[in-house]
């Protein structure tokens, strides 16, 4: 309060009333006069491996550039050499982020202290990844095959050009075009725009990024500096990577009975979870993840019914894998589960495997799949899958699409499907969409999204209305589903007369295709989720990125989602009620080690407010994924994902004006001129205040 | 704005008041302790003031901006006054201490005159004034943006630091008027002593028209050197003899 006066006084007593008069308790108004703070920004940040640090980093006291705007490439020549006043805050469009400008600018990096990128435009094509992602953690090794190692023969990403595996010395953040974008361009505008023939007149318009990142070098000298601390709460400097895969049986196991199960066996349905981008916070995964998961959670919902009236003799296993962008963290730690018996089945009990790649984006009619030569040099195991292509080749009658095999030379596209190989030569199809190289222009990028699938709506629908909407992707990713789901059925040894009459839902897809892709919090996905998690449903899609493991049970909201999504489509109601739902097993017929109880908020009926919330008896379960390397304590494996993010302090960015040297060294002139003319006028003063002050001690009686 | 803004700005405020304590002060403890004592009254003097502004903003609309605008304005002058009134009542304070420490001095009357006291009385109140206005905005200085965002002038650390000079060698002039003035019973003294603080206050409130603001409270801190060195005993003759002594010493040295 007193503070508050003063700084007001202070405020008074140096500055006239102006219209924006801030009342908020601040003590720094100063501060609010001099700094914007921006809030709605994206770091790009650092990543650790066995080998590389991988990301961007700033000075721990933040990077400080004259703000420049960049309108082509040309125009680098002006931060990179003519500009007068290096350091330089470059913002670029969206549409200038591409490698060779990036490259050029993190070469001088004297002179460049950080890039902010603009969303605006996609660009026609643009993949930060890889041109062969994981390429070491896959099955084709040089030992594997020489040939097929390192995408000799196919290269999966050809428009990949690497920059999100870039290391970059300077902050590099992502803004979208919004209000603050527009007090950015306006500042520029006002203070940093040449005028020709005058050159640029200070203040100019600078902008500070700090965004430090904690660790160095590679994980095992991050892992090694955390552990040094020998307190009872050991401080991290780096989060190992990782989540939760989400799993579940038709036929469900004894949860805690580990190992080999006799006479079981499995086919497994595997999809993808997530996905990443530049900035990894901005991951969408249209293509590359949620076409993929969509598709498998609608044929698991077009099995329900079948799979209930006629269980099959094979068991089937819908495994939805988390962090297979980095290095297959979730499949790896399955596979790993499964050998050293911490996983309810193990290898001996896979029969088969088919996984749904990236299926939304046909060059064509027909979707493509994928196999292995080199285990299929193996006889049974060539027999099995010429088994698997018949059945889901067969599986496509009465629709309109038709799935063709891929040369017999081609690997395998990047899956999960790889990491089984690498542990045992099992049967198994990749499908997608792609014959060759991948059809998808955005791979691993933040235009992956709803456009890049031709996900359009009338402009005239309310967001419930666009829920239910059946768009073209939708209908054709249901054809797929049903495909895949016929496919499971015969490959599990389902009866064959029932086939015909299982078929996905186009309802379903397309809801889930918004839930996922435009705003998770919609009607349908709130009627599915638990209501201590309806907070992780926002107005805009969920994130794909896989994150850090958290040491709490809890998963990042895509898991989420896809669990109750899951449960929801297989399981069945109960009436328990909610105290019952968390204590099942008092009741005779409920079991929680072959099932698990969820309790879900239910509609809203048309003439009441309250939900009819339920209890969800579910074979769906969530399995921990973080890489077996953290376990092992082996951080330069080369076998498993040894990924980790840096940990950092604070992140932020802001804009301000900056003076000239000039008036910075003119003020710090007067001031010594000032103290040393008040030293010297005091001294002498003092030498002679006799002289000058007759009287310097009162006589005796004026100080009564 | 950098270091160098921070630097120079610290030393155009406080360079004077600094020292003003080295040469005249910190070698002299009582007068250590009555500059702090005077600070102190000057802190407790603000303190009162903006509990009572506190209270009104509390007590009124957040939103209404021009009210809350005049509120500061009525705050401040009631602060101008109080501080006034506690620089009398250290007056009496120090009136009554120094017949006790004549009593219990080893030398012969009184350890300081009235006119030491009131001159480190008014330091004391000028420097904690100036730290006030001013430590605020010399941490901002530090980092490496500058006023001028939002249309305010890009001089407002400078003008800031050689508001808070003024203000605190003010401080000090009316300590010593103000004293000399109780001291011969000439009440007019207080009576334009605050008027010229007030005075001086309104003049800060036509900032950023920095030129006429600044320029009229330097001629008013020159104006009231003027009147202390007259009140504190100094004169024309002193000055001339002053002159005339440097030159007889400059002759017969060389």
């Amino acid at each position: 309060m007193f503070a508050e006066f003063a700084g007001k006084i202070l405020e008074y007593f140096v500055e006239r009333y102006r219209v924006h008069f801030v009342l908020d308790v601040s003590c720094n108004s100063v501060a609010q006069k001099i700094y914007v703070e921006l809030n709605n920004t994206v770091p790009c940040v650092r990543l650790l491996n066995a080998t590389h640090q991988i990301g961007c980093q700033s000075s721990i006291s933040g990077d400080t550039g004259v703000i420049h705007v960049l309108e082509s490439e040309a125009d680098l020549e002006w931060p990179l050499s003519k500009g007068p006043n290096p350091p330089y805050m470059v913002l670029l469009e969206s549409s200038l982020f591409t490698k060779s400008i990036m490259m050029k600018m993190k070469n001088a990096s004297s002179r460049v202290a950080g890039v902010v990128v603009v969303q605006k435009t996609s660009p026609p094509e643009f993949s930060p990844h890889t041109t062969c992602p994981n390429e070491n953690t896959g099955v084709y090794t040089e030992t594997y095959d020489h040939n097929l190692a390192h995408c000799n023969t196919t290269v999966w990403n050809p428009r990949g050009n690497g920059l999100s595996y870039e290391e970059f010395d300077s902050p590099v953040f992502s803004l979208k075009e919004d209000n603050e974008t527009e007090v950015i361009k306006q500042c520029y505008f006002d203070h940093n725009r040449v005028v020709n023939g005058s050159g640029l007149q200070y203040p100019l318009c600078a902008m500070q990024l700090f965004s430090h990142m904690h660790a160095v070098t590679d994980t095992a000298t991050c892992m090694r500096r955390s552990s040094m601390d020998f307190s009872t709460s050991p401080v991290m400097v780096c989060d190992p990577l990782g989540g939760y895969n989400v799993c579940a049986f038709i036929r469900p196991y004894n949860s805690t009975a580990f190992g080999h199960k006799e006479n079981e066996s499995v086919v497994i349905a595997a999809a993808r979870l997530d996905s990443r981008a530049f900035f990894l916070e901005d991951s969408t995964g249209a293509e590359g993840s949620v076409s993929g998961f969509v598709t498998l959670l609608a044929a698991a919902q077009a099995l329900r019914e079948a799979t209930q009236e006629a269980p099959p003799t094979r068991n089937i296993l819908f495994a939805f894998f988390h962090g297979e962008v980095f290095d297959y963290i979730g499949s790896s730690r399955m596979v790993y589960d499964m050998k050293n018996n911490m996983f309810v089945i193990d290898l001996d009990n896979v029969h088969s495997i088919l996984e749904i790649g990236q299926v939304a984006v046909r060059s064509g009619t027909n979707l493509f799949l994928h196999s292995d030569p080199v285990s299929r040099r193996n006889n049974t195991v060539h027999d099995e899958v010429t088994n698997l292509v018949k059945n889901l080749q067969s599986s496509t009658a009465g629709l309109n699409f038709s799935l063709v095999e891929t040369d017999f030379s081609q690997p395998l596209p990047p899956s999960s499907f790889q990491r089984l190989l690498r542990a045992r030569a099992i049967p198994g199809i990749v499908l997608a969409d792609h014959q060759t190289d991948i059809n998808n222009r955005y791979y691993e990028s933040f235009y992956d999204n709803a456009a890049h699938l031709n996900l359009t709506y009338p402009s005239n629908l309310s967001p419930e209305e666009q829920l239910e909407f059946v768009t073209d992707t939708a209908k054709s990713l249901t054809e797929v589903a049903t495909a895949v789901a016929r496919a499971l059925f015969k490959q599990a040894g389902g009866n064959n007369s029932q086939v015909n009459k299982i078929n996905a839902d186009p309802k379903t897809v397309t809801q889930m295709l918004y839930g996922f892709l435009v705003r998770s919090n919609n009607s349908w996905f709130q009627a599915v989720m638990a209501p201590e998690l309806k907070d992780i449903l926002q107005p805009n899609p969920p994130q794909y990125y896989v994150g850090v493991a958290k040491s709490s049970h809890q998963a990042n909201a895509l898991t989420y989602l896809v669990q109750y999504l899951l449960a929801n489509l297989t399981g069945t109601a109960t009436n328990l009620t909610q105290s019952q739902c968390k204590k099942p097993d008092e009741l005779p017929n409920e079991s929680t080690y072959l099932y698990s109880y969820l309790w879900v908020q239910g509609v809203v009926p048309p003439n009441s407010t309250q939900r009819e919330s339920f209890c969800v008896r579910t074979a769906v379960r969530l399995v921990k994924a973080v890489s077996p390397a953290f376990d092992l304590g082996d951080y330069i494996s080369k076998e498993y994902s040894t990924w980790t993010k840096s940990q950092w302090k604070f992140i932020k960015a802001r804009i301000f004006l900056v003076a000239s040297r000039d008036l910075e060294m003119l003020t710090l002139g007067v001031g010594v001129a000032v103290l040393f003319t008040s030293l010297l006028v005091t001294y002498f003063v003092r030498t002679k205040a006799d002289v000058l002050f007759s009287s310097v001690r009162e006589p005796n009686n004026a100080a009564y | 704005m950098t270091a160098a803004v921070f630097f120079g700005c610290a030393f155009i405020a406080f360079g004077p008041a600094f020292s003003l304590f080295i040469f005249t002060i910190a070698k002299d403890p009582l007068r250590v302790i009555i500059l702090i004592a005077g600070a102190f009254f000057w802190l407790v003097s603000l303190l009162l003031s903006s509990l009572v502004w506190f209270i009104a903003t509390k007590a009124t609309n957040a939103q209404d901006l021009t009210l809350q605008k005049n509120l500061l304005i009525f705050g401040s002058i009631f602060s101008v006054i109080l501080q006034e009134v506690f620089r009398f009542a250290y007056y009496r304070l120090l009136r009554k201490a120094n017949e006790g420490l004549a009593a219990i001095s080893e030398e012969d009357g009184p350890p300081l005159s009235v006119r030491e006291m009131a001159y480190v009385a008014g330091l004391g109140f000028g420097i904690m004034s100036g730290a006030f206005s001013m430590i605020n905005t010399l941490s901002d200085s530090l980092g490496p943006g500058t006023v001028g965002m939002f249309g305010d002038s890009q001089y407002y650390f400078i003008t800031s630091a050689l508001m808070t000079l003024a203000l605190t060698m003010l401080h000090t002039f009316w300590g010593v008027v103000f004293f000399e003035g109780c001291e011969r019973k000439r009440w007019w003294v207080i009576a334009v002593v605050l008027c010229v603080h007030l005075m001086v206050f309104s003049l800060s409130l036509l900032n950023p028209f920095y030129v006429a603001s600044i320029l009229p409270v330097y001629a008013i801190m020159l104006l009231m050197a003027v009147w202390a060195f007259f009140s504190s005993g100094g004169s024309l003759h002193n000055i001339t003899l002053l002159w005339t002594c440097r030159k007889s010493n400059a002759e017969t040295s060389s």
